[in-house]
């Protein structure tokens, strides 16, 4: 990237697309500021005061042709930017539907925790391949921090007390930032990282590498720990709905709505279990775990319970909700 | 020998300033316009501190690694948002010129209630003296917009006190607002119809239309902060069941608002300085008048845009994205407006002229960048990044600052009743729009490159662009200290103005003696004709 270029180095199939579009605007925008520049500059010049005796001159009131004119022209150009940009911010923020690599980002001040479902973690690190869209499911523990990597041009904000998705197609092979960009306190700045975009085969082998078990397990032993397996696979008499083959599909409430079992609501149903209950169940049999799992267990616990649905053609038909 | 002559009061008839003298004279003052130089000695204090905390961010963001801790740092962005939204670009043009002319330009003896009119200084010195000893004790690093929950839960600084500066100082913005309506509607003269009100009018009505609908937005939510900060009550943390992102929505519902509150009264200063030095009538009166309370409703519209990235629902981003783009209809008709009635004018390029060139050039920039910014998906990209700065310092910088500059040469003679030195203050504003320019272009680059804001330490090959900024704003600094002192000097010993050096129409220069004296005119002002008649026709003309 040299000093003097206005483009950041590309890495993500977004990246180009953003680019596009805010050349169109430097387009418009640039154009929009010589105009004005430029008829500024030839009024002054032209009708300077040549005396301090030339006479006033005739009054001209305005020409309501002209008012709609500069009304019109501009809505319209900018109609243009709102559709295009509209258009991109949704297929930017819309993670496809399924065959995602799903990876746990977990904000703190001041570091990123990176999980992945085979049980590798770093910190401040970031590894993924190119040509696979990968989703980031981004949760806090303490302050609002914003996950960004310029050369992907995007960025969301990790709003604690939610899960937040950020989904990207790396193109290029190579390292880029990730910096913090919602002001989070004292080391605010140096709440960064590195995204390391590998080829598929390195990728493979770099996943291949030891770990502590997979989140998978890591999320069973929880699933005991927690004592949630006495209820939620089998037998489970009625007290608890199973949660065999329950997740990304449509669940009804007691109150009559329908939600879909996402990474968001098992989060809520684990921490806040009264919150929607679903139907047929009854409120303040299970215990509430606010404050009882970290955002590390309570992500290996999802991880685990996405497992016990596994994918089937039926499944990945569900239209995930896009929060 | 003969000490019975009254030598001063023959050169000097009686004025506001010299009416009476002495500490009392001013402190209980209800005069208007002693008010507004009341306004303008603290803001200007206040400009400067604010100022210093900005010259120590440039000196620390010479290298990547930084000269200060990461706490000062933190605190020094913090205070210097503080100081110069709240103290400095909220009252400015409002407080002084607003105060100082809307009575003089409608032919009032002085605001609808004079005595609130002081209480709202007062007012305004109290939250002052919270904010500054919030500083004194340690400061804030919470950031300007104080989010939640790292306001209300994590910082450990005095984001109380620094809080309750900005609750207190808000009543001072509501009683400015409700006393400019109520004497806008009540108190002008005969003849003075609202299609013949200036153009200065017309933007200080939809000003304070947003201060006192919008600030006490921002007290309720400053309330709440403290409550979750000192009871605990879990409005915003999301432990107990809280949302952080309200905190946003009930933030920027006034903030949003208020970077009107911070630009209308800089249009309001444009119209009436393009008008004097091109000799001609505001091409498009109505319309300039109408998109100002046009921006001010549709202000309140648009506060979600700060939220593209917060988690917000899609489809809200989507409609306020939408308003976004409708709000800068009106921005662009006065801008093309103000251009046209240059159109066969006979221009002049005094300073005040000089400064209004800079507000359409570097307001066009802020205004087309904001375009950019309403644009989701290049939002996405470059909120939170130098961008964002770039474009707010190119609308309250560029844009209100240097209507300030502006109107504070233009009126100059009227409230000192002297003559500022000419070359000098042109060669103030050139360097003022070299320097600033210099300072803030780069960071567009550095916005679009990806370097985030609030960063006390950067990625090294963000260094060239931020030493660019730095040289900037050394020159911006220097710029700002001549004007102090040649304007202090011509205050003292300028040479005397006649009662209207520019020439100018409106009642406060045509029918008030300058400087007018307390009760400002002379004799009851009647007005038979419509604002910037230059050219004297006999008949008015409507358009629109």
């Amino acid at each position: 990237m040299g000093v003097f270029s206005i483009f950041p180095v590309r890495a993500s199939t977004s990246a180009g697309e953003v680019d596009a579009l805010y050349t169109f605007l430097l387009i418009v925008g640039v154009g929009m500021t010589v105009l004005i520049f430029l008829a500024v500059l030839f009024l002054a010049i032209k009708y300077r005061r040549r005396s301090p005796d030339d006479p006033a001159p005739k009054a001209i009131h305005g020409s309501l042709l002209l008012e709609i004119t500069w009304s019109v022209i501009p809505l319209l150009v900018m109609l243009v930017m709102f559709a295009w940009g509209t258009k991109l911010y949704f297929q930017n923020y819309s993670p496809p539907p399924n065959d995602t690599l799903d990876i746990y980002v977990t904000g703190k001040q001041w570091m990123w925790k990176i999980q992945y479902p085979t049980g590798q973690r770093e910190i401040n690190g970031l590894h993924v391949p190119i040509g696979r869209a990968v989703k980031l499911i981004l949760a806090s523990e303490d302050v609002i921090h914003s996950f960004y990597i310029p050369a992907f041009r995007l960025k969301h904000d990790v709003v604690p007390g939610s899960y937040q998705t950020y989904w990207f197609t790396p193109t290029t092979p190579g390292r880029y930032h990730i910096f913090c960009a919602e002001y989070c306190g004292t080391n605010h700045s140096d709440m960064g990282g590195w995204v390391t975009v590998m080829q598929p085969a390195e990728f493979a082998n770099w996943l291949a590498g030891g770990t502590g078990g997979s989140m998978r397990e890591q999320g069973e032993k929880l699933f005991q720990l927690y004592g949630c397996v006495t209820c939620h696979v089998t037998n489970s008499q009625g007290r608890c709905p199973s949660l065999l083959n329950v997740f990304g599909k449509p669940v009804v409430l007691d109150d009559g709505r329908t939600v879909v079992a996402d990474e968001a609501y098992i989060r809520e149903s684990i921490l806040n279990p009264n919150a929607k209950i679903v139907k047929g169940y009854q409120h303040d049999i299970m215990p509430v775990f606010e404050g009882q799992i970290g955002e590390d267990g309570l992500l290996q616990l999802i991880v685990y319970i996405k497992s016990l649905s596994p994918p089937t053609p039926a499944t990945s038909a569900v239209k995930r909700s896009s929060k | 020998m003969s000490p019975t002559l009254p030598f001063a009061q023959v050169e000097a008839p009686t004025n506001y300033l010299n009416a009476d003298y002495g500490w009392k004279s001013w402190l209980f003052t209800t005069d208007h316009k002693r008010i507004a130089l009341l306004y303008l000695f603290s803001i200007t204090a206040f400009f400067f501190v604010g100022g210093a905390f900005a010259v120590a961010m440039r000196v620390n963001l010479l290298t990547p690694e930084g000269l200060f801790a990461h706490d000062t740092y933190n605190k020094l962005f913090t205070m210097h948002g503080i100081i110069m939204v709240f103290f400095f670009l909220v009252p400015s043009i409002p407080a002084t010129l607003g105060n100082f002319l809307i009575p003089l330009m409608i032919g009032a003896r002085d605001l609808a209630f004079p005595r609130i009119n002081l209480l709202s200084w007062y007012i305004y010195i109290v939250g002052g003296i919270f904010a500054l000893t919030a500083i004194v004790e340690g400061g804030v690093d919470t950031g300007w917009t104080f989010y939640a929950p790292f306001s209300s839960t994590y910082s450990n600084t005095h984001v109380i006190l620094a809080a309750l500066g900005i609750f207190v100082s808000g009543f001072s913005s509501i009683l400015t607002g409700l006393n400019f309506i109520i004497t806008i509607h009540k108190m002008r003269c005969p003849g003075m119809t609202w299609g013949r009100l200036p153009l200065f009018v017309w933007g200080h009505y939809a000003t304070s239309l947003i201060q006192v609908l919008g600030t006490p937005v921002i007290a309720i939510t400053l309330v709440l902060l403290g409550l979750e900060r000192l009871l605990h009550a879990g409005i915003f943390d999301p432990t107990m069941g809280g949302d952080p992102v309200l905190f946003q929505h009930l933030f920027w519902f006034y903030s949003h608002p208020a970077v009107y509150i911070m630009i209308l009264p800089g249009m309001a200063v444009m119209s009436e300085i393009v008008a004097c030095f091109s000799r001609k009538a505001i091409f498009g009166y109505n319309f300039v008048a109408v998109s100002s309370i046009a921006i001010a409703v549709f202000g309140f519209l648009v506060w979600g845009h700060h939220l593209f990235v917060a988690g917000q629902s899609m489809y809200a981003s989507m409609v306020f994205s939408f308003i976004s783009f409708l709000v800068a209809i009106p921005s662009a008709i006065k801008v093309f407006n103000w251009t046209a009635t240059m159109y066969k004018g006979s221009i002049s390029f005094e300073t005040p002229m000089l400064y209004a060139f800079g507000f359409i050039g570097l307001f066009t920039i802020g205004g087309l960048t904001g375009l950019f910014l309403a644009t989701m998906a290049i939002d996405v990209h470059v909120t939170d990044t130098y961008f964002v700065i770039a474009h707010f310092h190119y609308v309250m910088v560029g844009g209100m600052v240097m209507a300030y500059l502006g109107g504070i040469h233009f009126w100059f003679p009227k409230i000192s009743g002297r003559l500022y030195p000419e070359n000098w203050a042109r060669f103030a504003a050139l360097l003022i729009f070299a320097g600033f320019n210099l300072t803030f272009f780069p960071q567009f680059i550095l916005g679009y490159q990806g370097m985030p804001r609030r960063y006390a330490h950067y990625a090294p090959e963000f260094q060239v662009l931020n030493v660019m900024s730095t040289a900037g704003a050394s020159i911006l600094g220097l710029g700002y200290l001549i004007p102090m002192i040649y304007l202090a000097w011509a205050w003292r010993k300028g040479p005397k103005s006649p009662q209207n050096p520019w020439n100018a129409k409106g009642l406060e220069w045509e029918q008030s003696p300058t400087p007018p004296p307390t009760y400002n005119f002379d004799h009851q002002p009647i007005v038979t004709e419509a604002a910037y008649n230059y050219s004297g026709e006999e008949h008015e003309v409507q358009i629109g």
